[in-house]
This record gives structure tokens, sequence and C-alpha cells, in this order.
């Protein structure tokens, strides 16, 4: 099984996939081994990866230089090559087998169940991983009703951010006046770093297409869109591949199975703008227009597409469907918490060992994601704080560790689930200039149509800049409390509803980092330029220039083998020496 | 167009089910042909690709699966197999040939006896399976 997940890709995993099948063919083994090429693996860090099955051996950071060894040593001789397997943070023994490395162990793949383990190409072997099963069940055993009962039943709420309970939307729009029903799926993912939508319409595009023939069913649909950002070319591929199939087997199309149901799918591309995963703005876009968002109500199961009664769902809301009516509601609903049922895909990201896609049960904690299956902060530092819920979610401190994920424990600690995007951020973090990234990115994506987001996000982010440029008082973080808070209340959509969110959870986690940057003019994390000063200690230079050879500004000063000094005026404060300097002599103060 | 009903649609989910059990790692019985050096000096290879078109043939595919691992620890027996049926212990087999490969296939992957004139002394240096 060869990773041909975007990550893989770009590690050049198709070459690794092309020499495999040559060194293979050159063996005489092309009848006992079948390469096949999967979607994302999930555990990217380590890509590329190949899965040797039935053994379960996970080989990882495959090169093309590996291949002729690995088929060598392992195909031929049976034996695993050592040198490509996992080794565990800090551990000196490798793991062969997938199933004993942790990442993947403490998962509970539910969406994600299919990856790295069926080609995404191939119609059959979806079906022969009990695909389609559920679409057979939902539209020759089972009427509408039944299947939003059986939804209902699940307690599955919506991915895509809101979380609003599934079941009770088709109903909504099931029950809404006129005909012409549109279902649409929401594969905008504008949130930066997360993938998991990618990753499924990646790995296992059937999967949505069945949902997606499972949804329309049930609120009575004929025509679906699927909206799919631009930049997601691989997924965007695999999708009309999926299409295309279903078509041919009359999974898609009129009278599907003899069961009386039409249902078409179309593929609309999405220019990329962060707002236009908002639902309302959405519409706008798939209609040739502007993508802003407008005030609900009317919500779109009421007046949406083209004025008439849509449903809009989220890819991974979706994908879990078929397996929802396959094992049955009851089934699905014993997994996570009493509010919040189900596994949810995260994508871990930042200062973490182990990145990647993981999918858990909700209810899981975060120390558990983040240090049992990421194996944890990498380089011995300390963990700080971890941003859930995207650019608009809120930071989570290293005090609430122990917190069980699910959207409502999520929104008490003032962050969100948002689309399930994890970014951990270990002691070098400072989380003003955190604040202010979030901040710069909704300001730029704001779409400038109600007015408490598009000048309050401008404004808190100039007062940020304010604070981490050192020219910040204590009046200003008043004001930007306030603002914040205004801007929550009075935006037209949840863009602005939700962008106070890093701003409001950093302030009440680590107020006493606001109030270094403005009183003592100090960035306690050592990252804000204007606050901090590199100074090189005399006790621990070797004069080894290294430093003086990194400097872009020429502010090092020093003869080989004498001890160096950084000119303050002449310095930028770019880092270069510090990281360039292997004896810990240059210090940020 | 090329419709497919329920009855083709389950006809393909059957075709897969072998594949998938490979894939998941799933089967009754595992047939593993001891491929290191000393195995293959023996003639591992041809034992495993009789056994794999054995297993084609007696359409057992599902049920049993035929994999690879290295040196067993007991180079003076090679060829050697090891047949591990679910629930019982791992049964080795050594100084074989294709035929007697794929007679133990059938008789005991499959038929489930024990064929015990190939069966292994077990000597004190053999290792695991990997
Ligand atoms: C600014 C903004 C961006 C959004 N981006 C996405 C997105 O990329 N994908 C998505 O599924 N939902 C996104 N949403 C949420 C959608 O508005 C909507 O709630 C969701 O698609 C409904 O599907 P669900 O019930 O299956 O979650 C976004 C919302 C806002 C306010």
């Amino acid at each position: 099984m060869a990773c041909a997940g975007t990550g893989c890709l770009s590690n050049r995993s198709a070459d690794v996939k092309k020499t495999l099948q040559e060194e293979i063919a050159r063996h005489g083994l092309d009848d006992e081994v079948l390469v096949v090429s999967t979607g994302c693996n999930g555990f990217c860090e380590q890509g590329p990866i190949l899965v040797a099955l039935p053994d379960g051996i996970f080989y990882q950071k495959v090169t093309v230089k590996d291949v002729p060894g690995l088929v060598e040593k392992y195909l031929l001789g049976g034996e695993p090559v050592e040198s490509l397997l996992y080794r565990p943070p800090g551990q000196k023994e490798a793991v062969a087998r997938m199933k004993d490395i942790q990442f993947f162990r403490d998962q509970r793949p539910i969406v994600l169940r299919n990856k790295g383990l069926i080609d995404p190409e191939s119609i059959d072997e979806y079906i022969g991983m009990d695909g389609y099963q559920a679409m057979v069940k939902g539209l020759l055993e089972m009427t509408p009703e039944q299947i939003v009962e059986e939804v209902k039943k699940s307690g599955l709420r919506g991915r895509g951010g809101a979380g609003f309970p599934t079941g009770v939307k088709w109903e909504f729009c099931r029950k809404s006046p006129g005909n012409g029903k549109f279902l649409i799926c929401n594969a905008d993912e504008g949130d930066p770093g997360a993938f998991m939508d990618r990753s499924i319409l990646e790995a296992d595009p059937h999967s949505v297409l069945e949902g997606m023939v499972l949804a329309a069913r049930a609120i009575g649909a004929s025509e679906g869109v699927v909206y799919v950002r631009d930049e997601y070319p691989l997924a965007l591929r695999r999708l009309q591949i999926a299409i295309q199939q279903a078509g041919d087997y009359g999974f898609l199309g009129e009278d599907i199975l003899g069961s009386g149901h039409d249902f078409r799918i179309r593929v609309v591309r999405g220019g990329g703008a962060f707002v236009c995963g908002e639902e309302t703005a959405l519409i706008r876009s798939v209609e040739g227009r502007p993508g802003r968002p407008v005030p609900r109500p009317p919500f779109p199961a009421q007046k949406g597409l083209w004025g008439r009664p849509t449903v809009i769902n989220n890819v991974e809301t979706l994908s879990n469907v078929p397996t929802i009516l396959r094992e049955g509601g009851e089934w699905y609903a014993r997994m996570g918490t009493s509010s919040s049922r189900g596994t949810k895909v995260f994508s871990l990201v930042g200062k973490v060992n182990n990145t990647g896609l993981v999918e858990v049960p909700m209810g899981t904690t975060l120390r558990q994601i983040i240090f049992d299956i990421g194996g944890g902060i990498p380089g011995g530092k300390r963990f700080k704080a971890i941003q859930s819920g995207g650019p608009s979610g809120g930071c989570i401190p290293e005090s609430l560790v122990d917190l069980p994920v699910d959207y409502e424990e999520l929104t008490k600690v003032g962050a969100i689930m948002g689309s399930g995007g994890l970014i951990v951020m270990d002691e070098t973090s400072c989380m003003v200039d955190v604040a202010r990234f979030f901040l710069g990115f909704l300001m730029d994506e704001s779409c400038g149509k109600c007015t408490p987001c598009r000048e309050g996000i401008l404004r808190m982010h100039e007062i940020l800049t304010d604070i981490t440029e050192g020219r910040g008082t204590m009046e200003q973080l008043a004001l930007l409390e306030e603002l914040a808070l205004a801007v929550k209340d009075a935006s037209l959509c949840a863009l602005g509803g939700t962008a106070p969110n890093p701003v409001l959870s950093t302030l009440r986690y680590f107020r006493d980092e606001y109030v270094a940057h403005i009183r003592d003019r100090k960035c306690p994390a050592g990252v804000c330029r204007s606050l901090i000063h590199y100074r090189i200690l005399s006790e621990r230079c070797t004069g080894c220039t290294a430093c003086a050879r990194a400097c872009p500004a020429e502010a090092v000063k020093g003869k080989k083998k004498e001890k160096h000094e950084i000119n303050a005026e002449v310095c930028i404060r770019c880092g270069a020496c510090h990281e360039a300097c292997n004896f810990e002599a240059v210090q940020v103060y | 167009m090329p419709r497919v009903s329920v009855e083709e649609l389950k006809a393909i989910r059957e075709r897969f089910r072998g594949f998938r059990r490979l894939r998941e790692g799933k089967a009754r019985a595992r047939v593993v042909v001891h491929m290191g050096a000393c195995g293959l000096k023996a003639g591992g290879r041809n034992i495993l690709s009789r056994l794999l078109a054995a297993r084609e043939q007696e359409r057992a595919g599902e049920e049993v699966l035929v994999t690879v691992s290295g040196c067993a620890g007991q180079c003076d027996q090679e060829p050697m197999i090891t047949v591990e049926v679910e629930g019982e212990d791992p049964v080795r087999y050594g100084r074989l040939n294709e035929e007697t490969a794929v007679r133990i296939l059938e008789e005991h992957a499959i038929g489930g006896r024990v064929v015990s004139e190939f069966v292994c002394v077990p000597s004190r240096t053999s290792g695991g399976v990997p």
C-alpha cells in the first residue's frame, strides 16, 4: 500500500511507487506482490509511507534509494528492514507493525476506515469494503423518514463547525414546502492547517457520494452540488473519477437501483476564500454571485440555493452517514459523550512529534491526543497551549490538558470544535503574537459586508500590533476586550462572530503575557522582535564565527577564535545567529 | 449504461472478499513460507509460487493467507513453512518440496489435520516468526 495522499506525494511517493513496481518486476515477483496507491494514511509526519500487507509492516520515509534493498531484504528475504521502521520519539526499539504504533493504536477510524486500505480510484474496492450497502438499505428497505430517524438516533452533529444535529436539519428541510430541493456538500475547507476533508475525498471519495445519495433521499432532493476549493486538485480529480464510476454503475442518475429516486451530482470549484465556506456565502458563490453571507433566517433549509430548500453538509458529516445506516444509529451513538456522539477527525499540527490526521471518539482528552497519539512535544520543550477550531478558535492552556474534547466542553473553555484543527504550541510561542497572527488572517478574509467584522477586526489587529511592537497601553487592552465582545455580538455571520476567540481566550489564560508586553516592554517567550535583544554570552562563545556568517545584517562582530558581540543598533533581531550557534551562547532577552 | 443491480453489487463484494481479508490480515489460517537466505537457497521461492497457485485453485483465497517470513533458525530443515490455524498453536514443517508443501496447505491449512510426517522436531536454536 503506497500512500498517495498530498503530503506523501509531495515527498515523491509516486517515484517510490514506480521504482517499487520496477524492482518487483525485475525480481519476477509481479504475481505475488501487488502495489496499490491509497489515499492519505494519516501519519503524514513520516511520509512517504508504505504499508506491507498482510503482515501490516509500516515503512516510513521511504526514498527511491531505499526501494531495491526493501525488495531484496523484505519481499524476498522476509525480514523487515530495520532502518525504515518507525521509532517512537526517545526510544531505541523500532516498532514494525502498524497496529502496534501508538499513533494508530489509540485511534478509532469510522470516517477514515478505508484510508490506506483501498484504491480511492476503484469503486469495486470500495464495494469490497461493504461500500454502497447502506445505499441499498436506504433506498430499497427504508422510507426517507426512517433514514432521518436513524440519523437522529445516531446523534450525529455537523462536522463543519457549528455542530448542528444532522438529522434535525434534514427533517427541517424535508418538511419545508417546495420542490426542486438541493443538497450541497461543503468541501471548501478554508481553515489553514486543516486537511481532513481533503483527505477523505482523496482516500475514500465514494463514502461521501454514498452519504450524499442517502441524504438526498432523506430530504427529497434530486440535485446535488459538491463545492470544492480549487486548491485541492487531487481531491477534485478523485472526486470526479468517483462520480463518473458511480454514474456508470447507476448509483447516480435516474431511478437509482430501481427505487424511483433520481439524484445527480455536479462539482463546483471554489476560489478559496475563507468566507465562502460559510453556508449562505457558499450558496451565493454557487449561484455565481460574490460570496458574501446574508442574514439568517431564512435558513438554507427553507430558502437556499436558487431560493429552494437546501441542506448543506460538511464532507466529514456526509462520510459518516453510510456507516450509521449500515451499523445503525444506536451503534454509532454508543461512541462519544452524551452531547457529542461518534468520532471526530482532527488535524494535529504544530509543535508535536506526530503531526497528521487522527480520528478519535468524542470525549478523548487533549492529553491523549497530544501526548499519546501525538507523541508529545519535540525537542524536550514544554507544552504551552493548543489552538482548537482553526483561526477563529481559542487557545486552551496547559492547565486544561485533561479536558475531554467535545462541542460543549470546548465552548465552555472559550474555544470551538470548528472543523477539527488542532495547533499545538510550545514555550517558544508568544500568545499575543499568536492572537495577532490569527486576527491578521481573519482581517484579510473578512468579506467587508458588515461593519463590526470589517472595522472591528481591523482595529483589534492594530491594537495587537501596537502591543507586540512595544507601543501598547493598558487603556488599549481594555478597548481590545470591549471591541472583541462587540464584534462577537454584532457581526452578520460566524466569521465575525468567532473572530474574537483567539483574543478573548488568550486574554483569559495568558493576560500576564499581554501585561508584560505593555508594562515591562518584554516578550516573555522571546518572539516579538521589537521587544527582544540578542546577546552573546562571552563565557560560552568559542569564536567559531557561525553566528557572524549566518547574520544577514552583518551585526555580529569578532574575529575567529575570539569572543563575538552583537551590535544592537544594526541587529534586525531575526534570530539567525541564535539558530546557528552550537554552544547556546546566543541568548534572547 | 452498464447499470449494476443489487445482485451484481453483492457479486462484486464477494469477489473482493479475499482481497479484503488479505488487507485486513484476517483469515482462518496463515501459511508462512520461510524465505531467509537459507530458505531461498533451498527453493522457498518456488514453494511460495506453488502455494499461491494451489490456494487459488482450491478457492481458499479468503480463508487461507499465504505470506512470507525470514529464517526460522533451523536452516538445516529448509525449505520450511509454518501453518497457523486460528485458535491453535502454530505448526512448523521442514524438509519440504513443492508437492509436500501443497499437501500441507490442503490437508492442514484447509482441511485442519496436521500432517505429522513433516513436522519439524523443535530445535533449541529455533526463533519465532517475526
Ligand atoms: C467563515 C466560515 C467558514 C466556514 N467554512 C466551512 C468550511 O470550510 N467547511 C464546512 O464544512 N463548513 C464551513 N463553515 C460552516 C458552514 O457554514 C456550515 O455550518 C456547514 O457547512 C454545515 O454543515 P454541517 O452541518 O455538516 O457541519 C464555515 C462557517 C463560517 C462562518
